[in-house]
């Protein structure tokens, strides 16, 4: 057997090898870094392992802390769930397209909602003038959700929306659409993104103040905790983080120390943290590099399982578990050669695998254009299928695990999210660092340093800052009908004429008592959505009596 | 220079991006920050005298609120102020915008340098 | 634009390209802007100047944002100078202020304004003076300026505006030392802002026992003072000025200046902070104090005024060259420093004497 001496031995015989080697044949670069600009060696050998325990940092399958994956046969049980967040126009069209996407094979539904929907405003409202129906479905109220799934039962699919500050909002639709199709809300499957601490940092879709937002979602963790057991209450994002330029550690330290504000904010509202947490979910996004991505995954799955069961005590082993859904990099699409996405979304998506995700989402590969055509996204899910049955990648659990340079990788995150949490502990938590400002200016000063770093050349971009062609516009991207704005204006108008007014009004004043005084506000929210009053409507009485959030914006 | 973010998408990364660019390479710039109206945005040029407006979009609202900028400024009498954009804008879109009176269109991927060499250049005052 | 006369009633009339245009040219050092600030002159004085200050974070623009909500409720009109920092090394700045008062974007009644310091010291911009005669040219009603607050910069606040609000915050630690020493030569109303935190009454606390200690000590408060800044050993005015100040609410029997709670963010307690910042003001006008301040304060202005061109004439080419040798000559020990400053003010006394085209 080779005992550290001689390897230790034999690393210095190789290095000075080397080192005499490099003035005849030199290394193409002085500094080697990772995606993330985090310095890469020459070679990682059993010493970058040195005191390093197997069952304490990896682990088997399925149990503490989770390195090796969060169940105990990983893919060979069952693969991930394929999710492909779609959603555009009308609530008839994107239900159209709900429909084509689980004929293909697709296991999961993924919604994507229009910005004025996102942020509490109705079509008609004058904001939302030219947003409707461009990034995600109009959703004004229940009749739009009632078309949205029809023909689609609520208890055979798993559907994960991406909402946030109105999550409640939706979420009251999605149990009300499920009421009417006969479906009782504990046999209701799904996500809600509800993660609004992201929002303030990287994604924008803030409505309210960070005080009777973090009510709101616990709200939904105590409300859920008892009538809808199996639906995600949360979905803990670094996705928007990340897009919004972090770098990997960035990505899950402040996913993280989200997820500790969040489980903090529900301790001190009464919940007992077994009850709410083996239902958080998180939501990663997954780059080139394809190594320091896989580390991430598990880096962050070994924090995770730290903070819940040695900080906040949990007892249940669901509560240590980090699930997560992942989502390619869509900020590393390129606008120049769009078939090159194709190469960089299949790495990402095996990076995924490779690192245990519950869910995937491929990006497109016109998505750096506009939003994708229905063969773009077939393409993205071809991808998924074909690592999936062809690559062999999910024929085992964790295959990349005891890769010298896979593992310490997966240390070297892990230090740097323990300090980067522990500094926001020290600024008072996740609420008030990004209050003042601090994660802001992280991200912003990461996505700074990649941006020069692009343009002097430093980081080659394949297609963009090198292997550039003349190339003609691209041709058949999907255009969203300008006219949906009108439609939707038209179908409230018909919507304000038909309900009965009187009950809306009730509803909503109902709303706003509740909301001044403690209750918990889903049952309100639910008795408004049921009379068919107006995500806006709903939205605006509560602005009224929360406020409005102002953004904290760090240059 | 004046660098707002029209329409109600909050990917301010690219906007943020070229205001530090735009304050390195030694120029004033007023950050509006998100979901501007076209009329907040063509207030705070007036109001800032800004030389330049660069807008920043990616939720596909471009059609819309380029266009109304345009038509805002013009009604102030504004004609001297040079208007460019940002985003994820569709190459058949560029054509409709340009003759609305946006200067130029910066996709993605451009480098910083360029967008700024392009302001140096094209100032109309 | 060269046209004065149409600027001129531009201005008077309110437009705001002209202002923005206006203000532009004296931040650019336009020689030209000067004709144009000689026939306003006379047209200004009306104005109340309200300067807010302290430290970076302590949310100013929200509260100037919500101080101007509180105003135009009232019905008065408002111009606001934000003032941001220069980058030392490239001169460029980001001008963030805006986005905290976008919800008055729209009303015709406002009118902000964002500067950078361009390299000028005392938390100001060099503009921001001249800037203040447009506005109140214009016919805001009441003028507010926020400064960049950072360190002890506050000088040129107090020999600009009328009233100041000096805002705090808790949690900033040692900043409240740095204030200490100063305090009661700066402020006229004072904030603790985010007081939704812990401590806010602390630091309210700390605040008033400086100013108690300060009184004391025999320092009238600028509040109730004619002068720039406070005056040793009590001033005549200060007992009317009191007396004054008691009859329109302002500070309390001692003369102490009023110390408020504020959280900007919702707007909670952003109207008594707007009330005793007008009983101030209506305190300075009724005894005279506002006079005082202004002579006080022209008097400022016209040293460094003078100090400029003076400073100015070492520009000419045979002044710079004169420099130089008078340069080399020190460093060389050919001449001391205070022998080399005659000989310069002489060429320069020479040169005034006898100009040379």
């Amino acid at each position: 057997m080779n005992d550290s001496e001689s390897i230790r031995k034999g690393f210095a015989t190789y290095t000075e090898g080397v080192e005499k080697s490099l003035g005849k044949f030199p290394e193409r670069k002085g500094k080697f870094v990772t995606g993330s600009n985090a310095p890469v060696d020459r070679l990682y050998t059993p010493l970058d392992l040195e005191g390093r325990d197997y069952l304490t940092d990896q682990g088997f399958p399925g149990t503490y802390p989770f390195t090796r994956g969060v169940q105990n046969t990983m893919y060979r049980g069952r693969f991930w769930t394929m999710r492909q967040y779609a959603g555009f126009a009308t609530a008839e069209e994107s239900n159209k397209r709900y429909k084509y996407l689980l004929e293909q094979g697709q296991t999961g539904l993924s919604v994507a909602f229009d910005l004025p929907t996102q942020i509490g405003y109705d079509s008609d409202h004058a904001l939302s003038q030219g947003e409707v129906g461009k990034v995600g479905v109009a959703i004004d109220s229940l009749a739009d959700m009632e078309i949205l799934f029809d023909g689609i039962p609520l208890d055979k699919v798993s559907t994960s929306m991406t909402i946030n500050a109105p999550a409640s909002v939706l979420l009251a639709m999605y149990i009300a659409v499920g009421e009417k199709q006969g479906v009782t809300p504990d046999k209701l499957n799904g996500t809600i993104q509800n993660d609004i601490l992201k929002e303030y940092v990287a994604r924008g879709t803030y409505i309210f103040p960070p005080a009777p937002s973090m009510r709101l979602i616990t709200d939904i963790f105590e409300y859920c905790s008892k009538e809808v057991p199996n639906w995600n209450t949360i979905s803990i994002s670094g996705y928007h983080i990340r897009e919004a330029g972090s770098t990997a550690v960035q990505e899950v330290a402040f996913t993280l120390a989200d997820g500790v504000a969040y489980v903090e904010a529900a301790v001190k509202a009464g919940l007992d943290v077994d009850e709410f947490a083996p239902r958080l979910s998180f939501f990663f996004n997954s780059h080139n590099d394809l190594f320091e991505e896989v580390a991430k995954f598990r880096a962050a799955r070994r924090v995770w399982a730290k903070i819940m069961k040695d900080r906040f005590g949990a007892k249940n082993p669901k509560s240590w578990m980090l699930r997560f859904h992942t989502q390619t990099a869509g900020s590393t699409l390129t606008a120049q050669q769009p078939d090159n996405n194709v190469v960089r979304v299949t790495l990402q998506a095996l990076a995924a695998v490779l690192g245990g995700t519950q869910s995937l989402h491929t990006n497109s590969k016109d998505e750096a254009l506009a939003l994708p055509t229905e063969a773009s996204v077939r393409v993205a899910l071809r991808t998924q299928q074909i690592i999936a049955y062809e690559s062999g990648a999910a024929e085992t659990a964790d295959p990349l695990a005891g890769s010298y340079y896979v593992e310490s990788l997966t240390n070297r995150i892990e230090d740097g999210a323990w300090d980067y949490i522990r500094k926001i502990d020290s600024l008072g938590g996740a609420v008030k660092a990004i209050e003042n400002g601090y994660v802001q200016q992280e991200i912003q000063d990461a996505a700074y340093t990649y941006q020069m770093d692009v343009e002097s050349g430093e980081r080659i971009v394949v297609g963009l800052n090198k292997f550039q062609i003349k190339e003609a516009a691209p041709e058949g991207l999907l255009k969203v009908d300008p006219a949906v704005g009108k439609m939707q204006e038209k179908k409230l108008a018909d919507l304000r004429g038909r309900r009965d007014n009187a009950a809306v009004r009730t509803a909503l004043e109902g709303l706003a008592t509740a909301a001044q005084g403690s209750e918990n506000l889903m049952p309100r929210i639910l008795e408004a959505v049921r009379q068919y009053a107006t995500l806006g409507e709903i939205c605006d009485v509560l602005r009224g009596v929360f406020g409005e959030y102002q953004q904290k914006v760090v240059l | 220079m004046l660098v707002a973010k029209p329409g109600l998408d909050g990917h301010d990364r690219g906007a943020k991006v070229i205001a530090r660019a735009l304050r390195d390479a030694g120029m004033e710039v007023v950050y509006t920050g998100l979901r501007q109206t076209p009329e907040q945005i063509v207030q705070a040029a007036v109001q800032e005298d800004a030389d330049v407006i660069a807008l920043s979009i990616l939720s596909g609202a471009h059609n819309h609120l380029f266009p109304r900028v345009m038509e805002l400024l013009a009604q102030k009498g504004v004609n001297d102020v040079l208007v460019i954009g940002g985003g994820v804008i569709p190459e058949d879109d560029i054509p409709f915008l340009k003759k609305a009176g946006i200067a130029e269109i910066f996709g993605p991927g451009t480098p910083t340098k360029a967008t700024i060499d392009f302001i140096r250049a094209n100032l109309k005052r | 634009m060269s046209d004065v006369p149409e600027t001129v009633r531009r201005i008077r009339s309110g437009d705001p390209r002209t202002l923005a245009r206006t203000i532009s040219r004296i931040d650019d050092g336009d020689p030209s802007v000067a004709q144009v600030l000689r026939a306003l002159h006379t047209h200004t004085g009306r104005a109340h100047v309200i300067g807010v200050t302290g430290p970076p974070g302590s949310g100013k623009s929200t509260l100037v944002d919500k101080f101007v909500g509180e105003f135009r409720r009232r019905g008065l009109s408002v111009g606001v100078l934000a003032v941001d920092p220069s980058s030392p090394f490239t001169g460029g700045a980001i001008l963030g202020d805006r986005i905290r008062m976008q919800s008055h974007a729209l009303d015709e009644g406002v009118y902000i304004r964002s500067l950078a310091t361009r390299g000028h010291l005392g938390g100001l911009s060099g503009a921001v003076m001249e800037a203040v005669r447009v506005l109140d040219a214009a016919g805001f009603d009441r003028i507010l300026i926020e400064t960049v607050g950072v360190g002890q910069s506050e000088v040129d606040i107090v020999r600009l505006a009328d009233t100041v609000v000096l805002v705090s915050v808790p949690g900033l630690g040692d900043d409240i030392q740095v204030l200490k020493a100063g305090i009661m030569e700066i402020g006229d109303v004072f904030v603790v802002n985010k007081s939704d935190r812990d401590g806010a009454d602390r630091v309210v606390r700390e605040i008033r026992s400086m100013l108690e200690t300060a009184l004391v000590n025999g320092v009238t408060p600028r509040a109730l003072s004619g002068a720039g800044v406070a005056d040793r050993g009590g001033h005549h005015i200060a007992s009317a000025a009191r007396e004054s100040a008691n009859a329109h609410g302002y500070g309390d029997a001692h003369g102490l200046p009023p110390v408020l709670k504020t959280t900007a963010e919702t707007g909670e307690g952003v109207m008594p902070v707007v009330d005793a910042v007008e009983a101030h003001r209506a305190a300075l006008e009724e005894s005279g104090l506002l006079r005082e301040r202004r002579l006080r304060n022209a008097a400022y202005e016209l040293r460094d005024a003078l100090g400029k061109r003076l400073l100015a004439r070492l520009d000419s080419p045979d002044a710079l060259a004169r420099l130089d040798a008078l340069a080399r000559d020190v460093v060389e020990r050919r001449r001391d420093v205070y022998d080399a400053v005659d000989a310069l003010h002489e060429a320069l006394s020479l040169e005034e004497k006898h100009p040379r085209r």
